[in-house]
């Protein structure tokens, strides 16, 4: 090979100029990713990954609160055993019930023994079947209401063959089968939260890659070029999943607080209308509105793993997308 | 180094647009691939850089057959080689120092390493005082200096060019000729795809000629 023009054997030579005076040891890189921001629909992306965040963690707050609640009311239901005594026509019922009381006062493991007097179980029946009805001649039910000693263990089936030796036609309710069905039904109301949660990080995930497959697709020459440069597929795949990890950190701190935003809202609301009778109501079921550190460890848990499922979600998509071009 | 036996290529069931192609480009040569627009160029380039196929026959680029070649082996022929494209591909998000400095910076290089080096690369070839800018206000010649020294940072095995003076006056077209020279001097290989004759004609340089789907060459 020879040049035919001897200009062109001189060798280029570096320019010398005003670059000369750049400083070469501060850095001249500007932190830019390599996919731009602008490419990817990151406004539409953040806002549906809040909206799904927020729906997550306010259905985990949802099973919080009533799981604290039926905890509560467990806790309450299983201090307490009641004694029930029907009215026979050949014994005195008031010495029966004084019986029953004295039985269970000399169990180990009662703290007391209530009893209820006539007009006081008339009270209890009263909601059901009004006032004025002379329920003085009915043979209603009387009633012992024991409350168990803390630490202390009970043997319910021998407190209750004692009864059934000492008055016949008197039952011991140690409200198991509440507990039980609160139990049930509160796990119900877990498994239902964790499901729809479940459901909002696989919409998220699917979220995720759409708006992935979208931006590779509006991104392909910058792909086309970062392989042609001698990137690998683990170097562009990072480059999305860095990006997507910020729009889902985004997403989730966004739609995390708003849920704890209106939790806390609500329990302000809760405390203002305490004194109303449907404000008693509403604490009776959820108890005080505070979802306690288990609501909100479980709104970061669900803000976290959207972020995460964003960001492997988006490194998988990419890959997939890479080894199909390749 | 690049290897090609009776390699042809077709889109689809079209017909070969490349048929028969036989020929090597050997360790620290100097071509020309040339031809009508339309000829394959562009497509000869992208069966060199493995971004296509072929439909039939051998290739092999630096001795590795590459019929099944993918992941890291892929990546580090392609390492290998410097390509400068047509349309220059520049990001346009990134500045020029951003973009000639990519190929270092996607081998997860400290930046700190090969600062001094691109700089000097870009006051080489006269962008020294354009290293902030970004692509969209560099001019067509401005972009083709750029896309070249982004080719050259890597000191490439191989360099593949797609009409490098294409948007150059024939000053800037001699000097960018030269320094693709100086480059095969230091033991480079390069490959210039050019329809530019007086380009060609400034050189004694093997030529590789496509015309319809097949490979002349005139050593």
């Amino acid at each position: 090979m020879t040049m035919t023009d001897d200009r062109a054997t001189a060798v280029p030579q570096p320019e010398t100029g005003t670059a000369d005076s750049e400083p070469a040891t501060a850095s001249l890189r500007r932190d830019q990713p390599l996919v731009p921001a602008g490419s990817i629909s990151g406004r539409a992306l953040v806002t549906v990954i809040a909206i799904l965040t927020f729906l997550a963690a306010l259905t985990a707050c949802g099973a919080v609160l009533m799981a604290r609640a039926s905890s509560d009311w467990r806790a309450d239901v299983a201090r307490e055993m009641t004694i029930q005594v029907r009215p026979t026509s050949q014994r005195d019922v008031e010495a029966d019930v004084a019986k029953a009381a004295d039985i269970a006062k000399a169990t180990p493991g009662i703290a007391s023994a209530e009893i209820y007097s006539k007009a006081e179980a008339e009270r209890l029946l009263e909601p059901w079947l009004g006032s004025n009805l002379g329920l003085a001649e009915l043979p209603i039910p009387r009633i012992v209401v024991l409350k168990l000693a803390n630490g202390r263990q009970l043997d319910p089936d021998g407190l209750r063959k004692a009864l059934a030796a000492a008055v016949p036609g008197s039952t011991l309710d140690d409200h198991h089968m509440w507990i039980t069905r609160l139990a049930a039904m509160a796990n119900t109301v877990v498994v239902i939260g964790a499901l729809i949660v479940g459901l909002v990080l696989v919409a998220t995930a699917l979220a995720v890659a759409f708006a992935t497959r979208g931006a590779m697709a509006g991104n392909k020459e910058i792909v086309e070029v970062l392989h042609f440069v001698g990137a690998d597929d683990r170097f562009i795949a990072r480059e999305f999943q860095a990006r997507f990890l910020n729009l889902g950190l985004r997403g989730g701190l966004i739609g995390g607080l708003g849920a704890v935003a209106l939790i806390m809202l609500l329990g302000m609301l809760a405390a203002v209308w305490r004194s109303s009778a449907g404000g008693e109501q509403i604490e009776a079921l959820f108890g005080a509105f505070s979802i306690g550190w288990e609501g909100y460890a479980a709104v970061l848990a669900i803000a976290i793993v959207v972020a995460l499922v964003t960001a492997v979600m988006s490194r998988v998509t990419v890959r997939r997308h890479l080894h199909d071009i390749e | 180094m690049v290897r090609f036996e009776s390699v042809g290529l077709r889109y689809g069931m079209g017909p070969e647009v490349l048929r028969d192609l036989t020929f090597a480009i050997e360790p620290r040569s100097f071509q020309f691939l040339t031809g009508p627009s339309g000829a394959g160029k562009t497509t000869l380039l992208r069966l060199i850089l493995l971004a296509l196929k072929p439909t039939r026959g051998f290739i092999s680029i630096f001795d590795e057959d590459v019929s099944h070649i993918g992941g890291e082996a892929l990546t580090s022929v392609r390492r290998r080689m410097g390509v400068v494209f047509q349309d220059f591909r520049l990001l346009d998000h990134l500045t020029t120092y951003e973009n000639v400095a990519l190929p270092l910076r996607v081998q997860g290089k400290e930046e700190a390493s090969y600062r001094s080096e691109v700089v000097e690369l870009l006051r080489w070839v006269g962008l020294g005082e354009r290293m902030h800018v970004l692509p969209p206000v560099l001019s067509g010649g401005e972009k083709q200096r750029a896309a070249i020294a982004r080719a050259l940072i890597v000191r490439p095995e191989l360099l593949l060019a797609d009409e490098p003076t294409g948007n150059v006056d024939p000053n800037l077209a001699r000097r960018l000729l030269r320094l693709f020279i100086e480059l095969n001097r230091l033991g480079t290989s390069v490959l210039i795809a050019t329809h530019d004759l007086n380009l060609m004609d400034q050189v004694d340089a093997r030529r590789l000629v496509l015309g319809e789907g097949r490979l002349h060459i005139y050593d």
